[in-house]
């Protein structure tokens, strides 16, 4: 019964973790960006969708469209007032432009933490579910919310490999993560493409704020927490894949679900962790990864 | 020119560390505590530079090393009764181990991958703390029964003194040529290599000498302060303010590091007034520092010096 459990569980917050790393490892194969202030971008989504649901009472699907599009907005944002001048500077040497994206969105991060913290208090906050009501499957109970989620991860997930993978758009993308000075040889705006990516990493991001707020609730001082496990997952899978993030978020998903049943709750992130440390140590590339 | 650069830089350390010396006359004592953290926060800052600035390390865990000297020394004061100096040779030597520990993943991994692992390592040590709570305090943190001195001023002067010699030491060791080598392994580890040099020493030999000196004053912190918590030494937050203190001031000049930790130490006790937003705004504040500055404080006035 408890197995069953853990499958249920463990599938809803592993494919909650595919989406919201799915969008930081993309930023990176396309652009080589880290984006440290993930965690935050999430956090802007779900914090706005729950106050517009909350304070007009209106359903939690219009406030989750707005949370949404203040994912993109300050997505956008971050590549516009962070990222871009870091990477156009003269000043900067261009082998020190990855350390200072590293510690310019590590500081934004903190500044929309602070800035959601004032605004709407370090209080956990949870979005009314999006499907209210249990259901029993073989004797356990699941919130239909939950069931819903992962499906809604899912389809949000396949939906971006058809883009990625099926359009014209989405095949420039992949053309960037190859080799980005070949493609702007061929005539491609390459800050068109960059800004593509962020407007599908914006989505991304925003989808999984909204579907964390519903599902987990969220509180303005997990931001940190949430970039890690972003990085972690998105590392342990192998930077730049999309399908190493997927199994990464898996793995973690399952490990940390297994060790909050079976050994001790507040035990729960350390496994994973530790899987984290050996797989670099032995495999740098991540599990999926190319070189 | 570089004869007029040299001298422009002692001058500055030497009116600074004189000042710093004046201080207890005419500040109160509990600004002389503020600034005491602050020298301590230097130290931590430089050499966090000496990794990053110059081996081009992004370490995003130097709490990790710094937790491991101050419960290092904690936990031997508590537990054994050791006297203060035994302690902090202790904790010295137990993080001189970690830097040994994360040098080694160093080797092999650069950048972000690294960056990860420090922070993974901070999480870790984090997550032990809480669960050896009956000999750490856990969340709560743990008393040391003893302390460097009582006396506001006393305690100024040895953080004053400690900072100025870590100072010298590693701005000293930047200015060598093993300083120079690091350097170079930081910008293009291969073409260093290809020069004949050997990487993999130097890079272990900052790790050592980062960690010696951020677990020192991570013990005398603790021994100033009367405790070690995670909220003190460990917490991520910390690290952060180490890499916001040392980008601040400019990275790759070692003294920088030190402007930076005080400039942010103080600006933290100057704009509490404004409550949670004060966070916000020196973040806001070393961003815009990066952006329009990446050399930071001093590495811009030395630009500038150098311009004339």
């Amino acid at each position: 019964m408890i197995g069953l459990q853990i499958l249920i569980d463990g599938f809803a917050i592993s494919s909650l973790y595919a989406l919201g790393a799915i969008g930081f490892t993309l930023i990176f194969g396309v652009s080589g960006v880290l984006n440290l202030a993930h965690g935050g971008i999430m956090l802007i989504a779900a914090l706005i969708g729950w106050y517009v649901a909350y304070t007009f009472n209106v359903s939690p699907y219009i406030g989750g469209a707005v949370g949404i599009v203040a994912g993109l907005i300050s997505a956008y944002a971050t590549y516009y007032i962070v990222v871009r001048p870091i990477q156009r500077s003269r000043t900067i040497p261009a082998e020190e432009h990855e350390i200072f994206i590293l510690t310019a969105t590590l500081l934004w991060g903190i500044m929309i933490q602070v800035g959601m913290d004032f605004l709407f208090t370090d209080n956990p906050v949870t979005m009314r579910p999006l499907l209210p009501g249990v259901i029993s499957v073989l004797g356990v109970r699941t919130p239909k919310n939950e069931m819903m989620i992962g499906v809604l991860c899912w389809v949000v997930i396949g939906l971006m490999w058809l883009l990625i993978n099926r359009t014209r758009a989405g095949k420039t993308l992949l053309a960037a993560s190859d080799n980005p000075r070949a493609l702007g040889l061929l005539g491609f705006e390459i800050s068109r493409v960059y800004l593509l990516a962020w407007t599908i990493y914006g989505l991304l991001a925003g989808v999984a704020g909204v579907l964390l707020a519903s599902f987990l609730g969220i509180s303005s001082a997990g931001a940190g927490e949430l970039t890690a496990s972003a990085f972690s997952i998105v590392v342990l899978g192998g930077l730049g894949s999309v399908t190493g993030s997927l199994v990464g978020a898996y793995i973690v998903g399952y490990l940390e679900t297994i060790t909050a049943y079976l050994i001790a709750p507040t035990l729960r992130p350390i496994p994973a962790l530790l899987l984290l440390v050996v797989v670099v140590y032995v495999r740098p590339q991540g599990l999926l990864g190319r070189r | 020119m570089t004869k007029l650069l040299h001298s422009r830089r002692l001058w500055i350390a030497a009116v600074v560390v004189l000042v710093g010396l004046s201080a207890p006359w005419w500040l109160s004592a509990y600004f002389l505590g503020v600034l005491t953290t602050a020298y301590y926060f230097g130290v931590f800052a430089m050499s966090w530079d000496l990794l990053f600035g110059f081996a081009g390390m992004v370490n995003f865990g130097p709490t990790f090393l710094i937790g491991l000297g101050a419960y290092g020394a904690a936990i031997l004061n508590a537990e054994a009764g050791m006297p203060i100096p035994v302690c902090l040779v202790f904790g010295t030597f137990i993080s001189l181990i970690g830097g040994v520990l994360l040098a080694l993943p160093a080797m092999r991994l650069r950048g972000a991958y690294f960056g990860l692992i420090t922070l993974v390592a901070v999480l870790l040590m984090q997550y032990a703390i809480v669960i050896f709570a009956h000999v750490t305090g856990g969340e709560i943190g743990m008393t040391v029964p003893s302390v460097l001195s009582i006396d506001a001023t006393t305690n100024y002067l040895y953080a004053l003194i400690f900072m100025v010699i870590c100072g010298i030491v590693l701005y000293g060791l930047s200015r060598s040529a093993i300083g120079l080598i690091l350097e170079a392994t930081g910008q293009d580890d291969i073409e260093a290599a290809a020069l004949g040099f050997n990487v993999a020493k130097h890079r272990l030999a900052a790790f050592c000498i980062s960690a010696a000196l951020s677990g020192l004053a991570g013990g005398m912190l603790v021994f100033y302060l009367g405790a070690a918590s995670i909220d003190t030494v460990i917490d991520l937050s910390i690290g952060v303010q180490i890499i916001i203190a040392s980008v601040l001031g400019g990275r790759r000049t070692i003294l920088g590091a030190v402007i930076g930790a005080i400039v942010l130490l103080l600006a933290d006790e100057l704009l509490r007034p404004l409550g949670q937003l004060n966070t916000f705004v020196v973040s806001a504040f070393a961003l815009a520092v990066i952006l329009f500055f990446p050399d930071g404080l001093l590495g811009h006035l030395l630009h500038a010096g150098e311009r004339q």
